[in-house]
């Protein structure tokens, strides 16, 4: 399956992949409303990390596991494993007991604390390619077939 | 093949998908005691405290058991086993033969003799979906209850209870709540903000004696004499592996069903999973159950894969619990009260007034276990270094910084983890 891969070297920390995760799962999926006006501003589900100050920085993001810790440990079912090999998580069923973060050695399931639900990649659904890897501006977000390591 | 699985949680179904990974064609029967499909059986305080409905208990997309094609039995349960004949008997008398049969009947609750308890009508245990209907269904009768156990099932019981406005006491026998799965000032601070919110928490005592005339419950007494006032007494003492109907089988029952890395057990073509099985542990490599949701599901994995066929083997069993109370979310895994503590270097972090905690225990070079109160972001990385036994050296003095990420850890690692092939540096 094709996951998203991360170039550390020429990431720069803009963190933009984060504006159009946020953007992408918004209701209007326009950022300027996204960010100003919807009641429940999403939050990312890649996360930029950074250390020095910026000089290192890279955007980690959910490996889609071929057998998920997350979902193993999930308590309500709400994580599943979909043929195309996306996981996702079913936020209604989702009850907030953050197995799902204790279990992934990636870190790549956020804590949603307003709704009080899990949060991860789902590879963009509605789209080709990814949001975060349409808008990073140096391409160190690849999208391309590979197998989790 | 004709697979026989015995319980239908967690372990039983990470078994089904093991096998149908493998095996499309062969029958597979599974065979519940409750009278429900699959369950998120932790949920059961969120139910009872009116978080979830009822329509969310269910574990499985709908059509799990037809898609698996799963023969699905409800309210039976087993009471024996022959496996000379390779069959199971049933409690109505019926037998079901197996040619490979998993036994994942998870565990019971363990209810000791307390004096006075022979007639009581509101003493509960709470390890299933009719527990929690149960208590839900005479919610309306209870004022004030006393929950005997202060450990993960004790706790979420009583937050649920006190969801729905009942008056609480916890009893617990140990100098702590959570002494088995947290350790000291992780379980000071959970108590304190139980204490906080309304609960009351006595530790280093125990009920002798449930009081009472007839059916009714007025309250119980301590070993310390102290009488508590309560209508209801919730039993959450602990749960034992459920393996009773394997008395007079081949099969080995030491504190569980005694499985090797392949979760087979000494009888070829029986294997056990779950919190019933007892195998090996990741540290020590002694065998004990290990009863966590997880563990059960990897387990299961693993039963199904060998039953159908497949290899795979069992890295270990390493302790792992996530619970949040009153909003203070904690997680804890692998060592994290060393018997021998000179043998371990135990780093912590500690803000009482802000229910934050820290502590990680580090045994050489490599991390053996974290205790995170309060932020609790990215914990499972933790769990990737203890697995994969990392060298922890280049990175140490960042383990307990709130902030710790995959962007600590050496370059070789967060590429091998994160970079497209070819471009590994």
């Amino acid at each position: 399956m094709k996951r998203i891969y991360t170039l550390e070297d020429v990431c720069i920390g803009c963190h933009l992949c984060e504006v159009a995760c946020i953007t992408e799962h918004s209701l209007s999926k326009e950022p300027v409303k996204a960010f100003l006006h919807e009641q429940f501003r999403p939050i990312s589900r890649c996360t930029v990390e950074e250390l020095d100050g910026g000089v290192l920085s890279l955007s980690t993001t959910c490996r889609h596991c071929d057998e998920p810790d997350c979902l193993r440990a999930c308590i309500s079912g709400a994580i599943q494993k979909y043929d195309n090999g996306v996981v996702r998580i079913d936020t209604e069923q989702c009850v907030g007991c953050w197995s799902c973060v204790m279990a992934c050695p990636y870190g790549a399931i956020q804590r949603n604390l307003t709704k009080k639900k899990a949060n991860k990649c789902d590879l963009c659904p509605e789209r080709k390619n990814p949001a975060c890897v349409d808008a990073c501006p140096n391409r160190a977000l690849v999208y391309k077939e590979g197998s989790q390591k | 093949m004709n697979y026989v699985i015995i319980g239908n949680s967690v372990a039983a179904v990470g078994a089904v998908r093991g096998i149908r990974k493998i095996d499309r064609q062969g029958n597979i029967t599974v065979i519940s005691r409750e009278r429900h499909i699959a369950y998120g059986r932790p949920l059961i305080s969120y139910l009872l405290g009116g978080l979830v409905t009822e329509k969310r208990m269910a574990y499985l997309p709908e059509d799990f058991y037809e898609t698996n094609r799963v023969n699905l039995l409800l309210n039976s349960e087993v009471v024996g086993l022959n496996t000379d004949k390779k069959q199971v008997k049933l409690a109505g008398g019926d037998t079901i033969p197996y040619g490979k049969l998993l036994i994942a009947t998870g565990g019971d609750p363990f209810v000791p003799p307390i004096e006075g308890m022979t007639g009581k009508e509101k003493v509960f245990t709470f390890t299933t979906w009719d527990d929690a209907n149960k208590l839900k269904g005479i919610a309306h009768d209870i004022e004030r209850v006393v929950v005997i156990g202060g450990g993960l099932i004790g706790l979420k019981a009583a937050e649920g209870l006190h969801q729905l406005g009942k008056q609480i006491t916890i009893v617990e026998l140990a100098d702590r709540i959570l002494s088995t799965a947290f350790d000291r000032s992780a379980g000071r601070i959970m108590a304190k903000k139980m204490k906080a919110s309304g609960i009351e928490v006595i530790t280093e005592d125990t009920v002798v004696r449930i009081e009472g005339d007839g059916a009714e419950i007025s309250g119980v007494t301590l070993k310390s004499e102290e009488f508590i006032p309560c209508d209801t007494v919730i039993v959450a003492i602990g749960v034992r592996p459920s393996a009773g109907f394997l008395k007079g089988s081949k099969v080995e029952v030491n504190r569980g069903v005694v499985v090797d890395d392949r979760m087979e057990t000494r009888v070829p073509g029986v294997f056990a999973s779950g919190d019933v099985a007892e195998a090996r542990d990741f540290f020590s490599g002694q065998k004990n159950p290990m009863p966590i949701w997880p563990d059960a599901y990897i387990q299961g994995d693993i039963a199904g894969t060998v039953m159908a066929g497949g290899e795979k083997s069992y890295s270990g069993g390493l302790s792992m619990n996530s619970l949040e109370l009153f909003k203070v979310p904690t997680i804890s895994m692998g060592i994290t009260n060393p018997i021998d503590p000179k043998e371990f270097e135990i780093l912590t972090y500690q803000d009482m007034e802000n229910y934050q905690y820290r502590k990680i225990v580090v045994k050489g070079n490599t991390l053996v276990g974290a205790v995170l109160v309060g932020i609790v972001e990215r914990a499972g990385i933790f769990a990737g270094l203890i697995r994969e036994k990392i060298d922890i050296t280049p990175f140490r003095e960042c383990l307990l910084a709130p902030d710790f990420g995959i962007i600590h850890l050496p370059k070789e690692i967060r590429n091998a983890l994160f970079a497209p092939y070819g471009k590994v540096a």
